[in-house]
């Protein structure tokens, strides 16, 4: 098996690690680098549980190849709190009871985040758009999307 | 091609747990010297509350802050034995278990106090906040801190409990078949409109009344939580997931979620949701458990409402297009009842 060293930013720290090749990007985050806030659910692109930032679009972690993002900056869930300082969304996110088995969380809000990054007062159809690609079996969605919205529309704020 | 509108009801009563077998919970609580109590369990909470409701029911009984207690549930090896997280069973058998063994502990915690005070245990009270009091002279006080400490390295006691919840396993009049199976059950009722494309066959839902009886609401915003979550999922069973489209061929059956369909955040009916609460006899501190229910009703409801706006009764789940137009056309064409 051939290694191949990747060197990139990681919520905002320099970070290099060994892939194997073909390995995906999912894969090496979570083995290699050993952040595990980005979750395995289907590996195939379809439940968006492994969602991350890469030079600030959201993308699907498990169908990016870890090559791929030499030299780039990679946003997990992981870097969404400053230090002891949620992200207003995960602050919204226990305000509604937006997760149960928190299986879905941390995919749905790197998928928020990004929504408010590049469109931070989204109308409640674009919310529904933004985390369209989640799957997620406990809340019914409608905490989640009043949780995003609270953070859009100023009623929470970090 | 034309939209039609139809309302549905339906009502169902819920078992909470299942003693068929005998349907046995564990607790086990102690204190560590900090004061701070720990509750072992082996019941898991998937999501559900069931730690912090048991850690609610726990601070309850042991008159101590809720922040200082802590609910362990990692591993059912070392754990006392519980049957487990399912049959909606959670917060009625694990909570009695919690509320026996929190009051054995308290029953220590304030013999503890007694000796540190100087006074008789019977005339001692918490306040919730971490203290221990005479009843009538607050100021012959201790804190929890102090007694567990004293209890700990002077007076060499254990500040412990345990609980078990048992129903007995039910007999069977062998005459009747007549049985008990459970003790408690909740109860639900649901009403949903929805419109049907005699079209396409397509079913949504566009609204969910629902009044749903937990017993007391120990926790109300779990239970929101999971009556909103779990009558997404009926709604899902109604209208939407199956392994098996054409049971019992396994064609065409899902692989992966592309063909796994379920309601997405764009599919929701707005839900309008109603608690009532009527302690339950036998339930700790009058909670049963909204677990399963939560998802039922939605099902003979969706069907009900379909039946209302077409005429077509749907008797197998769940209601797909291709089930609505056969039945659509078995009929010579939609029969909306309220026009009949």
């Amino acid at each position: 098996m051939t290694f191949k060293p990747i060197s990139f930013t990681l919520n905002g720290s320099s970070k290099a690690a060994f892939a194997t090749e073909g390995q995906n990007l999912l894969d090496f985050l979570r083995r290699a680098v050993g952040d595990l806030s980005p979750k395995y659910g289907c590996g195939q692109g379809t439940c968006g549980a492994c969602t991350v930032m890469i030079d600030n679009v959201p993308q699907l972690a498990c169908l990016v190849l870890a090559e791929s993002v030499e030299g780039r900056a990679v946003n997990t869930a992981a870097g969404l709190a400053n230090g002891p300082r949620l992200d207003p969304l995960q602050e919204a996110f226990m305000e509604r009871f937006a997760a149960q088995c928190g299986y879905c969380t941390a995919g749905m809000l790197v998928a928020a985040r990004a929504l408010l990054d590049a469109n931070p007062r989204p109308s409640r159809e674009e919310v529904i758009e933004g985390i369209s690609g989640n799957l997620c079996r406990c809340t019914g969605y409608e905490p989640i999307i009043d949780a995003i919205l609270d953070v859009a529309e100023g009623r929470v704020q970090a | 091609m034309a939209i039609h509108r139809g309302r549905g009801f339906a009502a169902i009563n819920y078992p909470i747990g299942m003693n068929l077998g005998g349907d046995p919970s564990q607790a086990l609580v102690h204190s560590n010297p900090d004061g701070k109590f720990t509750v072992a369990l082996s019941a898991i909470d998937l999501g559900q509350g069931m730690k912090s409701v048991c850690r609610q029911i726990a601070a309850e009984t042991l008159g101590v802050p809720v922040e200082d207690v802590y609910v362990d549930t990692a591993d059912s090896d070392t754990g006392p034995h519980d049957m487990g997280s399912f049959a909606s069973r959670g917060t009625h058998r694990m909570g009695n278990a919690v509320i026996r063994a929190s009051a054995e502990a308290r029953e220590v915690m304030l013999e503890a106090a007694a000796e540190e005070l100087e006074v008789d245990p019977g005339d001692l009270m918490t306040d919730g906040k971490g203290n221990i009091h005479v009843r009538g002279a607050p100021s012959r006080t201790i804190t929890v801190m102090a007694a567990a400490q004293a209890a700990q390295f002077r007076q060499g006691r254990t500040i412990a409990g345990r609980g078990i919840f048992l129903i007995p396993l039910s007999d069977v009049d062998p005459d009747t078949g007549e049985m008990s199976p459970v003790t408690t059950f909740a109860h639900a009722a649901m009403l949903v409109t929805v419109e049907v494309c005699d079209e396409t066959g397509e079913v949504t839902v566009t609204d969910m009344q629902s009044a749903y009886e937990v017993g007391r609401a120990l926790n109300p915003r779990l239970v929101e939580q999971q009556l909103r979550g779990g009558a997404w999922m009926g709604m899902s069973h109604a209208a939407w997931e199956t392994t098996e489209p054409y049971y019992p061929a396994r064609d065409h059956g899902p692989v992966d979620f592309n063909s796994y369909i379920m309601p997405g955040p764009g599919d929701l009916a707005p839900h309008h949701i109603s608690v009532l609460e009527r302690p339950a006899e036998d339930g700790p501190y009058g909670g049963k458990g909204p677990g399963e229910m939560c998802a039922n009703p939605v099902l003979p409801a969706v069907v009900n409402a379909v039946y209302d706006a077409v005429g077509v009764r749907i008797d197998e789940l769940p209601v797909t297009p291709e089930k609505v137009l056969r039945g659509l056309r078995a009929l010579g064409g939609a029969k909306p009842r309220q026009r009949l």
